[in-house]
C-alpha cells in the first residue's frame, strides 16, 4: 500500500513541468559531456577520463581549501557577467526575439566603461552606467530595425557585433598600454573605477576580484523574473512575443514593446561587460579579432536554464565552471577549447529539449493507459 | 586595380556559393543560420585534403579538395537537417549551436592533429602554400583567375536551372511556400527539406574552402570565418532569394570586402585620414544598410522556419 503511494507521488512529480525541465537539462549536460568524452577518447584515450574530471573539478583541482576557495571566487567573478548575458538572451527570447547581438552589446559595454575609467578616471558607478546605456542603445538599434524595417534580428545582431567589435578596438587603442595590445590595468591606472568589494573578497581568501557584481547579478536575475511574471509590462512584452498582431489588436504598442525589450536586453549585456572588466580580472585586448565569447556562452546558459531567470543562475554557473575548468586540463595532450566544444554540444542538445519533453510525456501517458 | 578586381571576384564567389546554399535551404522551408559553421567545416575538409595529399597533380587536387569540402559540409549539415526536420527543433538555436560547434570542433581537431605531429606545435593553423597554386587558372599581370571563380559561375547557372526549370526545383520551392499543399499532391516534404539542407551544406562547404584560400596561404581555425556565413545570408535577402539577383548582390558585397584588403594600394583612399579598421567594418555596415532598405517587402519563402507537421492544417 505504502509503496504504491510512493510510486504514485513519484509519477505526479514527473508530471510537473518544472521537474521535466530539470530532467531535460540534465540530459543535455550528460549528452554534452558524453560526446566531449568521446572526442577526448578519439584524440588520446590515455588521458580522457582525467581531462573530463579536471573540467568538472575546476577549482577543486587545488588540494588546499584556502587556494581552492580563492579560485572558486574567480569562477564566481566570471559567472556574474555570464549571468547578465544569460538574462539578456532569455529576456529577449521570452518576447520572441533572439538577441544574438548580446556579444556586441557586451563589447560596447566593455569599451565605454574601460574608456571612461582609463581616459577620464571616472568612478565605478559612472563607468557602469555608461556600459548599461551603451549596450541599451545598441540593443535598441537592433530592436528598431526589427520593429520598423522588418530586419531579421539575428542577422542584424551579427552585423552589429562585428561593427561594435571593431569600433571598440579603435576606441580602446587610445588607452592601451604602450608595450602590449591590452588596455591598462585598472588597479594601477584608475583604482576608483574598480567595483567595490564590500568585504566580500575576505570570504574568498582575499580574492580581490570578488566584488558586489556577484550578489548584484543574482538580484537582477530575481528582478527579471519579477518583471516577466508579476508585472503588467512583462505580460505585455510576452503577449507581443506570442503574437504581435494580437497584441496590437488588444491595444498594446507592439513596436514600442519590441524596441523596449531589445533595449533592456542590451542594458543587461552591457552591464555584464562592466561587471567583468571593472572587477579588474581581465584586460581588453585591442588586437582581438573575435567577438567576445561571453554573449554566445550566454545562449548556452539561457537555454540550459530552461529560459528561467532562476534556472539561469545555476546554468550560468555551470557553463562558467566547465569553461574555467578547461584551463586545468593537461595542455600537453589536449587544448583548452575542449570546454568550448562541450558547451557548444550542450547548446545543440538544448534545442531538442522540447523533443525530450514530448517523449517523456508520451512515456508517462503510456504508463497511465496501461494501469 | 587588378588586385581589387581579383579580390572582389574571389570574395564574390564565396558569398555567391554560400548564399546559393542558403537559398536552397530556405526555398525548401528550413532557415539555415548554421552556414557559418558549415563553412568552417567545409574549409576544414578541404584543408585536410590539401595537407594529407600534398603532391597530387593540379587538376586532381582541385577535384579532391572540392570533394573534401563537400563531404564535410554535407555531413555537418545533417546536424541541422535531423534537428530541424525530424525533431522539430528551433532552427535559430540549432543554427547558432552549429556555428559555435563548427569553430570549436575544428579548433580542437586541428590542434590535436598538430600536436600529434609535433608536441610543441599548439597552433590551430594549417598551411597550404604549395597546394594553393593548383587553384590558379591563368595569370594576367597581377590578376589571377582562380578555378573557384569558374566553379562559382558554373554552380550559379546550375542552381538557376535546377530551381526554375526542373521538377525537383519547383517541388522544392513548393515545400517552402506551402508544405501542406505540396504534401497533398504527393510530394514528400521531409525528403525535399533534407535535399534542400544537404545542398546548402554542399555549397556552404565549397564556399568555406574558397574563403580560406582567397587571400592567405595558411588558416587559423580558431578564427572561424568572421561572420561570412551571415554576410552571405544578407546577400541572399538582398538578392530576394533568386540566384541571378544573388549573384549581383554578391559582387557588390565582394567589392566592399575586397576594399579592406587592398585599399592601401589606391593613392586616393590611402590619403584619406581613415583608420584601417574602418575598412574592416565596411561590409558589415553596408549589409546592415542594405537589410534595412530591402527587408520591408521581403520575398521570403512563406513557410520557412516552421517545422512541418503532417497532422497540422
Amino acid at each position: 500500500m505504502n509503496r504504491e503511494n510512493e510510486k504514485k507521488s513519484f509519477e505526479r512529480l514527473l508530471n510537473r513541468e518544472g521537474v521535466q525541465s530539470l530532467i531535460a537539462s540534465f540530459i543535455c549536460i550528460i549528452l554534452g559531456l558524453l560526446v566531449g568524452y568521446i572526442v577526448l577518447l578519439c584524440i588520446n584515450p590515455a588521458g580522457a577520463g582525467k581531462a573530463i574530471a579536471s573540467i568538472l573539478k575546476n577549482f577543486m583541482y587545488f588540494p588546499r581549501p584556502a587556494v581552492a576557495l580563492e579560485y572558486f571566487g574567480s569562477t564566481l567573478a566570471k559567472t556574474a557577467p555570464l549571468l547578465m548575458c544569460t538574462l539578456s538572451i532569455l529576456f529577449a527570447y521570452k518576447v520572441g526575439l533572439f538577441n544574438i547581438g548580446a556579444s556586441g552589446q557586451y563589447a560596447v559595454g566593455a569599451g565605454l566603461s574601460l574608456y571612461l575609467a582609463l581616459a577620464f578616471q571616472m568612478p565605478w558607478f559612472v563607468c557602469l552606467a555608461a556600459a548599461v546605456v551603451g549596450g541599451g542603445i545598441l540593443g535598441g538599434i537592433a530592436g528598431a530595425l526589427k520593429a520598423y524595417l522588418n530586419v531579421n534580428e539575428v542577422i542584424a545582431g551579427i552585423m552589429l557585433n562585428w561593427i561594435s567589435l571593431y569600433s571598440v578596438n579603435m576606441l580602446l587603442t587610445k588607452v592601451k598600454e604602450s608595450s602590449t595590445t591590452y588596455t591598462g590595468a585598472l588597479r594601477t591606472n584608475s583604482p576608483g573605477a574598480l567595483l567595490p568589494s564590500m568585504g566580500l573578497s575576505s570570504l574568498f581568501s582575499g580574492n580581490r576580484y570578488v566584488t558586489i557584481a556577484i550578489p548584484l547579478s543574482v538580484l537582477i536575475a530575481v528582478w527579471v523574473w519579477v518583471v516577466m511574471e508579476k508585472t503588467k509590462l512583462g505580460y505585455e512584452l510576452k503577449a507581443t512575443g506570442l503574437n504581435k498582431n494580437a497584441a496590437k489588436y488588444a491595444g498594446m504598442k507592439e513596436k514600442r514593446n519590441m524596441i523596449l525589450t531589445m533595449v533592456i536586453s542590451g542594458c543587461l549585456s552591457g552591464m555584464g561587460a562592466a561587471f567583468l572588466y571593472l572587477s579588474g580580472i581581465e584586460q581588453w585586448s585591442c588586437a582581438q579579432t573575435a567577438v567576445p565569447a561571453m554573449g554566445f556562452n550566454g545562449i548556452a546558459a539561457a537555454f540550459l536554464g530552461m529560459l528561467h531567470p532562476i534556472g539561469g543562475i545555476f546554468s550560468a554557473y555551470f557553463i562558467q565552471h566547465i569553461t574555467s575548468g578547461g584551463s586545468y586540463i593537461d595542455k600537453m595532450i589536449y587544448c583548452s577549447q575542449i570546454s568550448d566544444l562541450i558547451s557548444a554540444i550542450i547548446i545543440y542538445f538544448c534545442s531538442f529539449v522540447l523533443f525530450f519533453k514530448v517523449c517523456m510525456k508520451r512515456q508517462l501517458r503510456k504508463k497511465k493507459g496501461g494501469q | 586595380m587588378a588586385l581589387l578586381l581579383q579580390y572582389t571576384l574571389i570574395y564574390a564567389s564565396v558569398l555567391l556559393l554560400v548564399a546559393l546554399g542558403g537559398c536552397f535551404s530556405e526555398h525548401s522551408g528550413v532557415i539555415n543560420l548554421g552556414l557559418e559553421g558549415i563553412m568552417v567545416m567545409g574549409a576544414l575538409g578541404g584543408a585536410l585534403v590539401m595537407k594529407s595529399m600534398a603532391d597530387l597533380p593540379a587538376l586532381l587536387m582541385i577535384v579532391a579538395v572540392v570533394f573534401g569540402s563537400v563531404l564535410f559540409g554535407v555531413v555537418y549539415s545533417l546536424l541541422l537537417a535531423v534537428a530541424a526536420i525530424h525533431l522539430k527543433a528551433d532552427q535559430t538555436l540549432v543554427g547558432t549551436a552549429m556555428n559555435l560547434l563548427g569553430t570549436a570542433a575544428a579548433t580542437v581537431f586541428v590542434k590535436a592533429l598538430n600536436m600529434a605531429e609535433d608536441a610543441s606545435n599548439v597552433s590551430s593553423s594549417i598551411q597550404y602554400i604549395e597546394q594553393k597554386k593548383a587553384f590558379s587558372l591563368l595569370k594576367i599581370g597581377n590578376f589571377e583567375l582562380s578555378w573557384f571563380m569558374v566553379l562559382a559561375v558554373a554552380l550559379l547557372v546550375i542552381s538557376h536551372v535546377v530551381l526554375y526549370h526542373t521538377k525537383f526545383g519547383l517541388r522544392l520551392m513548393a515545400c517552402g511556400e506551402h508544405p501542406q499543399a505540396a504534401d497533398s499532391v504527393g510530394i514528400n516534404v521531409y525528403k525535399m527539406r533534407y535535399a534542400g539542407v544537404l545542398i546548402s551544406g554542399m555549397l556552404g562547404g565549397i564556399g568555406g574552402i574558397v574563403y580560406i584560400t582567397a587571400g592567405v596561404s595558411e588558416w587559423k581555425f580558431e578564427n572561424g570565418v568572421a561572420g561570412f556565413g551571415f554576410l552571405a545570408l544578407a546577400v541572399m535577402i538582398f538578392g530576394q532569394w533568386k540566384p541571378g539577383l544573388i549573384a549581383m548582390a554578391a559582387v557588390l558585397f565582394g567589392l566592399f570586402r575586397a576594399l579592406s584588403n587592398v585599399y592601401s594600394g589606391f593613392d586616393v583612399l590611402a590619403a584619406l585620414p581613415l583608420p584601417s579598421t574602418l575598412y574592416n567594418m565596411f561590409p558589415y555596415m553596408i549589409s546592415l544598410l542594405v537589410l534595412a532598405v530591402f527587408s520591408g517587402n521581403s520575398r521570403a519563402p512563406k513557410a520557412e522556419g516552421i517545422p512541418y507537421d503532417k497532422g497540422k492544417r
